[in-house]
């Protein structure tokens, strides 16, 4: 069980300023997210593109914005459970919360804050009618054990980086590896596609363009699918496989969190942001993209103020008996979990009699 | 410049004839959003960038005025599912006065 005194739910922009402001608190982070990386959207869909209204920053791409996010929380040393979603809430008879991921690892705090953006990233799924039945039959979103492939038949579908990654390394691993496209051309790495025409070539690919999976065929696992070509002429064939990956990107869903308990509108969660953010259950809150409260804007800067405001009364659960007055860190300074401190250097003062 | 009338057929199939501002710089996605014609978090999560199609709409007439697809729309699309020979990505098309009387249907949403 990993304990801590903020949990976070998402390690956005967000969660990850959350970390420092607790920290000038005290208060000792661990964050989990669905990604393997932290930096929600801005590490997800835009690492490359340039933001323009962080104040103080004219211009910063968003991966810098992480990386600098990171570097600012290094002293605070949070923990992180990357590559798991956060699945099931409990609360204790102490008041705190229990919150398990859904590979199981536990995590035990006081207060649990949902700084869960638009929701955990999941495999986009094609709209191919009883997918689900194959899903772990045959049908996979990711690729997890390529092992799980060797010797076998395999059909990918999608156009996409990934798409193309796994048709060439799994070229050398699975017996047959075709890969259905909607087009002739790939949206991807250069190199990536060129090694796929290659592969085509050599006959280790089998690519199958201006096509669509539309059937899948089994009874109770998957041995068949059926491909729709654009061209009329050549219509449907039926293509023997043991697999089906299709590969067509992450989106965001509210997903698990949805089943908390907590006050769901418009698809985010309902806080008290006259005050603290504070949901309707008490100790937990929501700050970022996740929550809505009348006059919402999802910006970065808003989610940073309200990781701010939402500390305070953290903090003021976790110590009912102490009085915490704001400080400004100019004069403060930081002082991290590690040992580091950084303060204002001070004015030499000498008086001469 | 003023403001034109669009018809948006939304994901339950109800027509909602809109104003669309000329003068505000909007694209389809941002006014189907101003007018809450799909839920939250169903639509634009990219912001507009071409880069989750999750603004997809079919164009129902009016189709020749629209700007051509950029290599980056088509991308998107080709990886989009329910894609017509008549979808386009609404945050890709700016509203001007040209659009009066445009009528799109908003693509379903992904599950
Ligand atoms: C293309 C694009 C351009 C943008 N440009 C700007 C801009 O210029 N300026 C600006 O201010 N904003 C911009 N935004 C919006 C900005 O990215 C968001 O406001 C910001 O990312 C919100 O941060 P967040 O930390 O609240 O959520 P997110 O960044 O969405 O992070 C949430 C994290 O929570 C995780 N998560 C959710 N649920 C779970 C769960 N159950 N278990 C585990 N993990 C979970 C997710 O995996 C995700 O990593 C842009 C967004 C996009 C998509
Ligand atoms: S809003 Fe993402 S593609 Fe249009």
């Amino acid at each position: 069980m990993i304990k801590t005194d903020m949990l976070i739910i998402g390690a956005g922009p967000t969660g990850l300023f959350a970390v420092f402001e607790a920290g000038l608190l005290k208060m000792k982070c661990h964050l989990i997210d669905a990604l393997p990386q932290p930096g929600g959207q801005c590490s997800e869909i835009y690492p490359k593109k340039p933001i323009y209204d962080i104040p103080g920053f004219p211009e910063v791409l968003a991966g810098d914005l992480v990386d600098n996010l990171m570097e600012q929380i290094k002293p605070f040393e949070p923990g992180f459970t990357l590559g798991e979603r956060a699945e099931t809430i409990e609360k204790q008879e102490d008041g705190s919360f229990i919150v398990t991921t859904n590979k199981g690892t536990s995590h035990q705090a006081p207060v649990v804050v949902i700084a869960g953006g638009l929701g955990s990233f999941e495999p986009r799924k094609p709209p191919i009618k009883g997918i689900q039945d194959y899903e772990d039959k045959g049908v996979a979103y990711i690729i997890r054990d390529p092992e799980v492939y060797r010797d076998k038949k395999v059909v990918i579908a999608g156009g996409g980086d990934s798409a193309l990654d796994w048709s060439i390394f799994l070229a050398d691993v699975a017996k047959e590896v075709s890969l259905v496209h909607r087009r002739k051309d790939f949206r991807g790495a250069l190199d990536s596609v060129e090694k796929v025409e290659e592969l085509s070539k050599i006959g280790k690919i089998n690519l199958i363009t201006d096509a669509e999976v539309v059937d899948l065929k089994g009874e109770g696992q998957l041995d068949a699918v059926l491909i729709r070509h654009k061209d009329e002429a050549r219509g449907e064939e039926l293509k023997e496989t043991d697999h089906f990956i299709p590969l067509f990107g992450l989106s965001p869903k509210l997903g698990p969190i949805a089943n908390w308990g907590l006050e769901i509108e418009k698809n985010a969660i309902k806080v008290d942001n006259t005050y603290d953010y504070q949901t309707n259950i008490p100790g937990i809150y929501a700050i970022g993209d996740v929550n809505t409260y009348k006059g919402k804007l999802k910006l970065i800067l808003c989610g940073f103020h309200e990781a701010a405001i939402m500390c305070q009364s953290a903090y003021q659960k976790i110590n009912p008996d102490k009085k915490y007055v704001m400080k400004y860190t100019t004069v403060s300074g930081v002082s991290g979990f590690d040992g580091s401190k950084k303060e204002a250097k001070r004015e030499v003062v000498k008086s001469i009699n | 410049m003023s403001d034109i009338k669009i018809t948006i057929i939304d994901r339950q199939g109800e027509a909602h004839t809109i104003d669309a501002p000329t003068d505000m710089n909007m694209n389809l996605m941002e006014v189907i959003r101003s007018y809450e014609l799909a839920e939250e978090g169903t639509i634009g999560i990219c912001g507009g960038m071409a880069m989750c199609a999750s603004c997809q709409c079919y164009i129902l007439n009016f189709e020749h005025m629209l700007p051509e697809k950029s290599i980056e729309e088509e991308d998107m699309l080709d990886q989009a599912f329910f894609v017509e020979d008549n979808s386009r990505l609404s945050c890709q098309i700016p509203i001007t006065e040209d659009l009066e009387g445009l009528e799109i249907r908003i693509a379903p949403a992904l599950e």
